[in-house]
C-alpha cells in the first residue's frame, strides 16, 4: 500500500465513533465601528504600523514623497507613485535585497486587526514585501471590511496563490520579550489612505 | 520611535522588582507602549547568571522532569524572568479576550469545528489534495517522521539543493529533521530569531511560540559573540536582534529552498496558511524557487469561513496580540517557482483512535497552556526533555514514548487552569489525570507517585472539595497550589517556599471576571 492508503485506512480504523456535525459561523458584525477608517488606523498602529494622514489639499502623495525623499531605492508597483527599481524587470526575488522602499496598494483592510491583505497580483514580486526595509502601502478606505469573518469571504483567497495579511511591520521578541521592529522582514509598515485611480481592481 | 518616561505599575506582576523603571527602547505610539507580538507589556530586567540546561535525556529511560525543574528553579534571575514573561503573556491574553464579547461562543466554534472535521479526517484530506494539485502544489503522504525526513531529502536530491531555510515548525523538531539533514549533507537555516537562538545554541525549543523565552539577554549575547562574532561584552537586544539580521539575510538570499509549517489547511481551496511574527516565513517561501511546507495532517479544516475562527484566536490566546504580523495563505506555486506539501501522520492516526486522548488532536499549539502553567513557568520548559512541554506535552508525549514520558503527567497541579484557557477547549486537565491512570495500569509508573496520585484522584473525583482545597490554601493560578507543593508526594516542595501569598483563586477570579458557572 502506499503511504497516503496507508494513512487514509489507519485514519478511517481510529475515526472516533461520534456524531459531530458542522457548525455554521455567524459574521459578528452587529456592533460595527462608526467609523471603519478609524477602528483601522487605531489596530494598525496598536500592531506597529504607521497610519499618515493625507493632506487636506494639494498633491495626496506628499507624506509618501518625504518618506523616500532621501531613499537609494524605491520599487513601486502602484500606478500613482514611480519608483527607480522596475519591478517587471526583475528576474529573481533576490535582485530586490537592495530595495529600500517598496510601494504597493492593499487589495483590502481589515479594522479589526488593523490587517492590509497583499496579493501576489498586489506585489508581483511576492518576496518584494518582505526584502525591502519599508513597506508603504496605498489603501482606499472603501476597502475595509469590519472583521475577518467578512475578510474570509472575499475572492482574492479562491483566485489568488498567494494572499498575506500584513498587521504592522516584522516584529520579534524573542529575547527577553524586549519588542523590535524589522525582525527579518521590513523595518517599517505605513499606509496612506488613497482611493483607487480606476475602476478596475487590480493595478496591473 | 519615541521614548517617554512611563509611570510604573506593578499591577498583576509576579516579580515587581523586575519592573525596569526607564526603557529608552519602547516602542510608543498614540503615547502608549507597544506590546504586539510576543513583546512584554511592561519592561523588565534581570542580572546576568549562567544558563541552566534542561532535562538530562538518556534513551528510552523516563525523563526526570522534576530534577531538570529544580535547576532551574535554582538559577533565580532565569526563572524570574520566564515566570513574568509567561504570566505576562497570559495577562496580555486575558485582555484580548475581555475585548471580544464573543470570544466564548468562539472558543465553541473552534472546538466543533476540529471536533468535526478531525471525525471526517480521510474525507477531508482527500478533498484538500484534489484541490491543492489542481492548483499546482505536489501533495506527499508521510507515515512517521523517518518517511518525512526521506521525501524532503529527496525532494531536495532531485533539485541538487544543498542549502535550505526554513521557519519554525513544531512537526519538524517531532521529526529530528534538522539532525537527519545534518547526516546526509543539507545545509539548514532557522530563520525565526528565537529558533535561530536554539539551533546555534544545540537545544530545542523551550516553548512552541516563544523557543527561547527561557534564555536571558547575557546568555543570547554570549551565544552570539561565540557563533556570529558579536561583541560579547554587548548585550543590547537591539543590537543582538539586528546582528542576527545581518548574518541570516545572506543565508536568505543564496538558499537553494526554502521551508515552512502550516498552523492551517483549507480543504475547500487546498490553502496552507502560515502565522509569523518576523517575516522570515514569508521569505523563506518567497526567496528560492522551492517552497516545501511540512504539515500535521490533524492541521485541516473544512473552509474558509472556519479559518476566521482561528485566525481571531490564534495570537490572541497565544501571545495577546489581536493577530500575527503575517498571515500568509499559499494556494499554488508562484510564477517560476514549485511548491511541495508533506502531510504527516507520525502518530496521529493512532491517537484519533484513543477514546479519552483524541480530543488532543484539537491543539493549535497557542501555547496558552504553558504561560498559564505555573510548573511550566517555573521549570522551564527543558525540564520536560521532550519536543512538547507544558500541559499539551504531558498528554501528547506519552502517545509518542508512554516509558521515557511517564513521568510527564506527573508535572502538573491539576489546577485546571490550562483547560480554561485553551482556544478549541481541550479538556487538558482531565486528560492529564487520565493518563496517570493509563500509565498506572501499564506499570509505567513508580509506587510514591501511585500515592500522590490517589491522593490528588479523592480530590479529582470531589471537584467542590477540590475547589475548597485550593481556596483554602489561600493560593491562586499565579503560583503552585501550597497542598499540593507540600504534601510530602510531590517533589515540587523540595525547592523552595512558595514567593508570596496571592489573593484570589482561579475559580473564584473566573466566577467574578467572567460571569460564568464556576
Ligand atoms: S492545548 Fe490548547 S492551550 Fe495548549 S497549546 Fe494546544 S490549543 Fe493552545
Amino acid at each position: 500500500m502506499s503511504s497516503r492508503d496507508d494513512i487514509l485506512a489507519s485514519i478511517r480504523a481510529n475515526l472516533p465513533r461520534v456524531d459531530r456535525s458542522l457548525p455554521d459561523v455567524p459574521l459578528f458584525d452587529a456592533d460595527p465601528p462608526v467609523s471603519l477608517l478609524s477602528a483601522f488606523k487605531e489596530n494598525l498602529h496598536r500592531m506597529g504600523g504607521m497610519f499618515l494622514d493625507p493632506p487636506s489639499s494639494g498633491d495626496i502623495l506628499v507624506p509618501i514623497r518625504i518618506i523616500i525623499a532621501g531613499a537609494k531605492i524605491v520599487c513601486s508597483t502602484v500606478p500613482e507613485i514611480a519608483g527607480n527599481r522596475d519591478i517587471a524587470g526583475v528576474d529573481a526575488s533576490r535582485d530586490l535585497a537592495d530595495v529600500d522602499f517598496a510601494i504597493v496598494r492593499a487589495s483590502f483592510a481589515v479594522a479589526e486587526t488593523g490587517s492590509l491583505l497583499l496579493t501576489d497580483a498586489d506585489l508581483h514580486v511576492n518576496a518584494v514585501a518582505y526584502l525591502a526595509q519599508h513597506l508603504i502601502v496605498l489603501l482606499d478606505p472603501t476597502d475595509i471590511v469590519v472583521n475577518l469573518h467578512h475578510a474570509y469571504r472575499r475572492p482574492d483567497f479562491r483566485d489568488r496563490h498567494y494572499a498575506s495579511f500584513h498587521s504592522g511591520p516584522s516584529a520579534t521578541a524573542d529575547i527577553e520579550g524586549v519588542l523590535i521592529h524589522g525582525a527579518q522582514g521590513v523595518r517599517s509598515l505605513s499606509v496612506l489612505p488613497v482611493a483607487r485611480a480606476t475602476d478596475d481592481p487590480i493595478t496591473q | 520611535m519615541i521614548s517617554v518616561h512611563e509611570p510604573i505599575d506593578s499591577g498583576g506582576m509576579l516579580h515587581p522588582e523586575l519592573r525596569a523603571e526607564h526603557d529608552p527602547n519602547s516602542i510608543m505610539r498614540d503615547g502608549r507602549r507597544l506590546d504586539h507580538a510576543e513583546g512584554t507589556s511592561k519592561p523588565l530586567r534581570v542580572l546576568p547568571e549562567p544558563q541552566p540546561r534542561g532535562a538530562k535525556v538518556r534513551g528510552n529511560r523516563p525523563v526526570d522532569q522534576q530534577e531538570a525543574a529544580g535547576r532551574f528553579i535554582a538559577a533565580p534571575e532565569h526563572e524570574k524572568m520566564h515566570d513574568e514573561r509567561l504570566w505576562d503573556l497570559r495577562q496580555k491574553r486575558d485582555r484580548e479576550m475581555h475585548g471580544i464579547a464573543e470570544w466564548e461562543e468562539l472558543r465553541s466554534l473552534a472546538s466543533a469545528i476540529k471536533e468535526h472535521t478531525l471525525t471526517h479526517l480521510d474525507k477531508y484530506l482527500d478533498q484538500f489534495e484534489t484541490n491543492a494539485r489542481a492548483n499546482g502544489i505536489h501533495v506527499h503522504w508521510a507515515r512517521d517522521a523517518a518517511e518525512h525526513n526521506q521525501i524532503v531529502h529527496g525532494i531536495l536530491r532531485d533539485h541538487g539543493a544543498k542549502s535550505l531555510i526554513k521557519s519554525k515548525s513544531m512537526l519538524t523538531e517531532e521529526c529530528g529533521f534538522r539532525a537527519y539533514m545534518a547526516s546526509v549533507g543539507i545545509e539548514v537555516t532557522e530563520t525565526d530569531l528565537g529558533e535561530r537562538i536554539q539551533q546555534l545554541d544545540n537545544e530545542d525549543p523551550s516553548h512552541v511560540v516563544v523557543p527561547a523565552v527561557h534564555k536571558l539577554r547575557t546568555d543570547v549575547a554570549e551565544l552570539f559573540s561565540r557563533t556570529i562574532g558579536t561583541d560579547p561584552d554587548n548585550t543590547d537586544v537591539h543590537y543582538l536582534a539586528e546582528a542576527q539580521r545581518e548574518a541570516t539575510r545572506p543565508l536568505i538570499l543564496d538558499a537553494d529552498a526554502g521551508m515552512t509549517g502550516a498552523n492551517f489547511v483549507v480543504a475547500e481551496t487546498g490553502t496552507f496558511v502560515v502565522c509569523t511574527n518576523e517575516g522570515n516565513a514569508d521569505l523563506s517561501a518567497n526567496v528560492p524557487k522551492l517552497h516545501i511546507a511540512s504539515i500535521g495532517i490533524e492541521k485541516i479544516l473544512p473552509r474558509m469561513e472556519h479559518l476566521a475562527v482561528f485566525i481571531r484566536l490564534l495570537s490572541r490566546s497565544a501571545l495577546g496580540s489581536p493577530m500575527t504580523q503575517y498571515t500568509s495563505h499559499f494556494r499554488g506555486p508562484r510564477d517560476g517557482g514549485e511548491m511541495h506539501v508533506v502531510l504527516v501522520d507520525n502518530g496521529r492516526s493512532e491517537r484519533l483512535g484513543l477514546e479519552e486522548f483524541w480530543t488532543s488532536l484539537k491543539c493549535i499549539r497557542c501555547g496558552a497552556c504553558m504561560n498559564t502553567c505555573p510548573v511550566y513557568r517555573r521549570g522551564g520548559g527543558l525540564s520536560y526533555g521532550a519536543t512538547y512541554s507544558g500541559p499539551i506535552g504531558l498528554i501528547i508525549d506519552p502517545t509518542f514514548n508512554k516509558r521515557k514520558y511517564s513521568n510527564l503527567p506527573y508535572a502538573s497541579s491539576l489546577n485546571g487552569s490550562c483547560t480554561n484557557v485553551c482556544p478549541v477547549k481541550i479538556n487538558i486537565h482531565e486528560q492529564i489525570y487520565a493518563w496517570r491512570r493509563v500509565l498506572v495500569e501499564e506499570h509505567e509508573v513508580p509506587l510514591a507517585k501511585k500515592v500522590a496520585m490517589k491522593a490528588a484522584g479523592v480530590l479529582l473525583s470531589r471537584p467542590m472539595a477540590y475547589r475548597a482545597a485550593i481556596a483554602a490554601a489561600d493560593t491562586a493560578l499565579a503560583h503552585l497550589p501550597r497542598f499540593i507543593i507540600y504534601n510530602g508526594l510531590n517533589a515540587w516542595g523540595k525547592h523552595r517556599e512558595v514567593p508570596h501569598a496571592p489573593k484570589q483563586t482561579f475559580h473564584s477570579w473566573y466566577h467574578a471576571n467572567r460571569g460564568g458557572k464556576p
